[in-house]
Formats: structure tokens, sequence, C-alpha cells
């Protein structure tokens, strides 16, 4: 009979590591549980320098001792986060998509999605799927003759060590709040972007078309630097439905927007939301942060949200550099037993600065969905102006919908403008739906589609079609 | 084509209709007038299956089909369109992608292709012509921000896409000013046609002087009390509905 290993013990024995941490690791997977060696072993496994792992290390120190955010109105059970995977190297691919999930392949089908990113999707390898590594590859070669970088952030740190050195946490601090700080220590991969002076990223930023694993979304980094007079558009997610036996999601964004730089953001997350009886589900909690450092620079979020149990998400802009502009356009739909805490922040610092704030909320079956927003006006922010509109709509009557805006404006000068308003979708407008034709289920998505009109015309077009659909798809049993 | 029988109907458990019989032959119009309260909306509501209208007796068919048994959509797809008093606003909907909506939800139903975009466009034009309808009036929402003709020409344009057998009017000229109602009498007129028929519902005689009926029924306390042809409306006019409902 032997004693159980211990975390450390066991790190070890699966990496065969004698001084330090060193190359050649076969294992991929660490055990449960989070601790110093489970970070190291990270560290070691993605080859990182001594300073990042000072850096996570630095991080889960702080995050041992912090509290968890209490002001969301959300609830769930406390997370064991001893009982929890932090590293895991990609699933085992399938050979082809008959080996998939027929329900994740239905999906596919009503979402429309392109057949060669079916594949992919579904976790077929990606040396079967031809298309997609032609497209990828074209794809960066047009943008290397641009200067564009655009890659893991784990290449990055390899790279680039001097442009993750001078911008990582420089948005979103190590100790910003705890999903972050965790974020910080055991952080696996993610997408880093970097746009050189004066050049407009020709195409849109996927990490449809990141020839990478796709199973990074845990606890996903992402870092995009804009310099002076940039533009990049970047899409997360996707459409399809997302699965994973990770039920912890703290994901970290961080955007740099120099002087007449732009960078907007597009997301569609569709983690699982659990089943209708909300059992399972991922909880996401992201803290995405844009910094406008440079005179008229701007940054856009545009999200559109769907899935997750529970998600706790404020995409949010330091609006620093004078006539700067932060826009946030956003859709949180939930239906059965889903929660959802979502808005944004506007930190008005620098002078002129604007920010607009458009938030569409739909709540459907037992669901619970807020919108939280704070627009702060600093001292020095002459002349800032914001605008906000928070539009709420309810289907069926067991659904909640709360509004709650913060304002602090320390500038006399500053105006601020707040518009909210809460409705249902009226019988009068379904029945004139049906009499037409539809069917209650095509009304209602139409009606919804419709309520979100302001914010989806802001996504791209082809990304914009399928989050449509998929409205229609995550509304499915919410009435009759 | 529309064949009710001794329908009886309710609301909240208060008794509306009270054993209707009414026939419209292919080709015909009819007019239903009555005095407030007869029953007038509840019996186009009943047919075209809005919830909360209980049926306690009797049928309803369309060319053969039991209307009785279908959802609203499926009624709709059999070749049934309500024009209604109240067109009902949709904001963030707009104009084009609805009737396109519509449109293919119907030809779906009754197991014909969908229409292209660029098909549709076509059929959407010329109708937008014949009814003489601006462009503009579909670049807005469905009905938000419609004066009270726009609502109603709306619902023509609708009634021209959706190419029903069988049009209700449930008093379409309500809250129209003279040129308005004569303007949508028009597009109604254009729609007439040997295998289409209509029920025309009104309070006021005023719109059958531009919408000429082959009959006209007198509906009070939930039954049809009284049926002649045009000359019976201008009589009611003149006398009142008193005679008649006492």
């Amino acid at each position: 009979m032997s004693e159980p290993l211990t975390v450390a013990e066991q790190v070890q024995a699966l990496n065969k590591y004698e001084a330090g941490f060193v190359t050649d690791i076969e294992s991929d997977k660490a055990p449960k549980g989070l601790n110093e060696d489970i970070i190291r072993f990270i560290s070691a496994k993605k080859n990182e320098p001594e300073w990042l792992l000072e850096w996570r290390l630095k991080s889960f120190e702080h995050w041992k001792k912090m509290p968890e955010p209490q002001w969301a109105k959300i609830s769930h059970p406390p997370i064991d986060y001893q009982d929890a995977y932090y590293y895991s190297a990609p699933k085992a691919k399938l050979n082809s998509l008959d080996e998939a999930d027929p329900k994740l392949l239905e999906t596919f089908e009503k979402l429309g999605v392109p057949m060669r990113e079916r594949a992919r999707l579904a976790g077929v390898a990606v040396d079967v799927v031809f298309d997609s590594v032609s497209v990828a590859t074209t794809f960066k070669e047009d943008l290397n003759k641009l200067g564009i970088i655009f890659c893991s952030i784990s290449e990055a740190i390899r790279d680039h060590p001097d442009l993750i050195k001078k911008y990582m946490g420089s948005v979103v601090p190590f100790h910003d709040n705890k999903h972050a700080c965790l974020n910080s220590a055991v952080f696996t991969d993610g997408s880093f972007v970097f746009i050189p002076e004066g050049v407009r990223c020709p195409m849109e930023l996927s990490t449809y078309f990141r020839i990478n694993e796709i199973n990074t979304g845990q606890f996903e980094r992402t870092l995009i630097i804009a310099e002076k007079g940039a533009y990049v558009s970047y899409l997360e997610g996707c459409t399809a439905p997302m699965r994973d036996e990770n039920q912890l999601h703290a994901a970290v964004v961080e955007l740099i927007a120099h002087e007449d730089a732009v960078i907007k953001y597009s997301t569609v997350q569709n983690w699982y939301p659990g089943d209708e009886n909300g059992k399972g589900g991922i909880y996401n909690f992201v803290t995405k942060r844009g910094l406008c450092a440079g005179a008229r620079s701007k940054i856009s979020w545009t999200q559109v949200e769907t899935g997750s149990a529970i998600t706790w998400k404020y995409p949010s802009c330091v609006l620093k550099g004078d006539d700067s502009q932060g826009e946030f356009y956003s859709v949180a739909i939930t239906n059965n037993f889903q929660q959802a805490d979502t808005g944004t922040k506007m930190i008005h610092m620098g002078a002129r600065t604007r920010s607009r704030i458009i938030a569409k909320t739909i709540s459907a079956g037992k669901s619970d969905s807020t919108y939280r927003g704070l627009v702060k006006i600093l001292a020095g922010a002459d002349g800032a102006r914001n605008y906000t509109q928070c539009d709420s709509l309810l289907v069926g009557d067991e659904c909640g919908a709360h509004t709650v805006p913060y304002i602090e404006s320390k500038n006399p000068r500053a105006k601020l403008e707040h518009e909210a308003t809460t409705s249902k979708i009226s019988d009068d407008q379904l029945f004139y739906c049906q009499q037409r034709g539809l069917s209650e289920e095509e009304a209602v998505a139409l009606i919804v589609n419709g309520f979100c009109r302001e914010v989806m015309q802001n996504l791209p077009m082809e990304f914009a079609v399928e989050a449509q659909k998929l409205i229609a798809i995550s509304l499915e049993g919410s009435v009759g | 084509m529309l064949k009710i029988k001794n329908l009886t109907a309710e609301i909240d458990g208060k008794q509306i209709l009270n054993g209707l019989d009414l026939e419209v032959k292919a080709g015909e119009v009819h007019a239903i007038m009555g005095p407030n309260g007869a029953g007038k909306s509840t019996l186009s509501y009943v047919l075209s299956g809005r919830d909360g209208y209980d049926v306690t007796g009797g049928t309803a068919e369309l060319d053969g089909i039991n209307l009785l048994d279908l959802n609203p959509n499926e009624r709709a797809a059999a070749g049934l369109f309500l024009a209604f008093q109240y067109p009902v606003e949709i904001p963030g909907v707009g104009m084009t992608n609805f009737l396109k909506t519509a449109l293919n939800s119907i030809r779906k139903a009754r197991g014909q292709n969908e229409l292209e975009a660029l098909d549709f466009l076509k059929i959407l034009k010329s109708r937008q012509k014949e009814l003489g309808i601006a462009d503009d009036m579909l670049k807005r929402a469905v009905n938000v921000g419609f004066s009270g003709g726009e609502k109603k020409r709306n619902e023509v344009l609708q009634m021209a896409m959706l190419e029903p057998k069988f049009c209700i009017l449930d008093e379409t000229d309500s809250g129209l000013d003279i040129d308005a109602l004569k303007i949508v009498a028009d597009g109604v007129n254009k729609l007439r046609a040997p295998d289409r028929g209509f029920l025309v519902i009104t309070h006021y005689q005023r719109l059958l002087d531009y919408i000429v009926p082959d009959v006209v029924h007198v509906l009070a306390k939930g039954k049809i009390v009284k049926t002649g042809g045009a000359e019976l409306a201008k009589e009611l006019e003149a006398k009142g509905y008193a005679e008649l409902v006492a």
C-alpha cells in the first residue's frame, strides 16, 4: 500500500523533471487542483521565460487573498477551485465529421455554418480539413506583407517578448479582480494581434482562421495592439454551440488603441448554457477592457451573448486620449435557467471624450438578465459626452430583466443621457405575424431580431446573418 | 368557398357568436354590418384563430378545409387573410424583410419553393407599382410611424403579396379620411378576382360606396339577422339598426 501522491509529486512524476522545468514534457494533463506546482507545470509546458512565470506566481499569490466579486445579480454554489483541471492538452481529434455528435451537426445545419468550418468546429483533425488549411495559409501571407502580427499568445511570448512585456497586464492588471487574477496565473492560450502604424487590416481577423487548437477557451488571453492610425476588426467566438467539460471559464481581453487608431471587437458567445432544467453549463467570467491611449482613437465592442449558464462580463473602455471614443453594443439573450449580468464601463479621462452604449436584453423562460453599466467622468474630461440606451424585452412571464446604471461625474461640463425601456412581446404582435403565415417561434425570432437591430447591424455581414439565426435557435421552446 | 355553419364562440365565458351561418362563394364580396357589440370583430378573430376566442360549436370551412382545427399560421397558409382594424407596429423589422419572411413561410407551408431575394423583389416591385405605394414606405419598420392611411394601404399591399383565397377586412374604414378611404378601396377592388372571396366588416355604409358588395348581411347579437343586396346598406344608413336589433 502506497500513500497517495501529493500534487507536487504527481506533477513531478508526470514531468520527470529534476532541475527546474525544462522541455520534453510528455504528459498532456496536469492533475486536478490549483497550486504553485501546477502553475510551474503550465509555464514549463509552454516553455515560457522566467519573468512570465514570476508574473503568474505573483498573480496566484494575490488571487489566494482576493474575495470573489459579489455585486453581480447571479447566484451559484461556491466554486471549488481545487476540483478543476488547469491544464489539459487538446482533446483527441476525430477522424471525420461522421464521428461528431449528430445534435451538433444538426445545429450547424440550422445555422448554415460553411462545410469546411463544421469539421474544424466539431473537432476533426485540422489536417483532414484541406480547405481550412489553405485558406489560413494564404491569409497569413497577406498579413505578413503588411507587417501585421496575428498569432497565438504563446507564439507571441516566444517571438515578440518585448511587446508582451510592455502591454500584457497594462490594461487589465493581474490584480484587477479575482477572475482576471486567476486568468493571469493559469492562462493557457489565446490570440495576439499587432497592427503597425498606419496599417488598415484588410480583412476581419477571426479565430476561425487561426489554425490553432480550439480547446483554449477555458483561460483564454487576448491582446490586441493598434499603433498610430491603424485599424483592425476582430471577431471572437462563433455561432456554433461550444461544449466544454470545463465549467469555469475566465478569459481576459486587452485592447490598446494609440493615436487615431480604431479597434472594432465583435463577439458571438454561444457556450453551452446547461439543459432546460438548468443542469450543467459554463460559468463565463470575462474581463474585457480597451484603452484608448491616444488622441482621437476609438474602441468599439459589439457582443451577442446567447450561451453560458452564467455570464459575468463588462467590456469596457478607458478613454484616456483627448477626443477618443468608446462604444458598446450588446445583445444578451437568456432562456431556461440562464443568468447574465453584463454591461460596460466607460471611463472618461480625456477632454471631449465620447461614449455610446446600446444594450438590448432579452429574457425568456425562467432566466434572469441584468444590464449593469458604469459611466464615469473624471475631472479632466471637459466636454465629455455619453449616450446610454438600455432596452429589455421579456418573453413570457417567469423571467426577469434588470437595468442597473451607475453614473459618476466629476466634471460639471460633461453631458450624459440615459434612456431605458422594458417591454414584452405583445400578443398583438405575435398574432399579427402568425396571421401573415409565421409560426409562433418564427414570429418571436423576427420580433426579437427587430428589437436587436441597432446592435446587429454593427456586426460584420456574415457574422450578422449567423447571429440572427442563432437568436432564433436560442429562443426555441420559449413560447407555446 | 367560405362556409360557416351554426358557429358559436365565447370570450372569457361570455357568449358572443350565437349560431352564425354564412356562405360566401368564390368571386363574391359580402359585407357584414351591425351595431357595436354585435360580434363583428369577434367573427374575424374566430375565423383567423386568435387566442382567447373559444369556439364552442359549429364549423367554418374554407374550400372544404376545417379552419377551426388549424393554427393561425396554418389558416394563413390555407389562404385566409385578415386586414386588421389596428395594424400592429413591429419596431426594427423592416417592411421588405417582413413581407419576404411572411411570403416564404406561406410558400413553404404550401409546398412551394422559397423565393430568392431577387425574385421576391421583382414581385414586390410590381405589386407596389399596381397599388401606387412609395419606396419610402418599404424602407421603414412594419407600421412604425405610419399614418392611419399608410397602415391600411400596407394591409392591402400584404394582401396583394400573399395572394390569399379569402380576405376579411375588419373595419378597414376606421380612422380614414375620404381620400385615404378611396385609395384603400381602390387597392381592394384591384384584388377582386373570380377565384377570391371577400368579407368586408364595417360599421358604416360609406366604405360600401367604394367597395360595392354582392351581398350585405346584418349581424346582431352574434347572428345574421338580415341579408340583402347592396341596397340594404343604404337602407340601414337611413333607418339605423334599431329596428333589426329589437
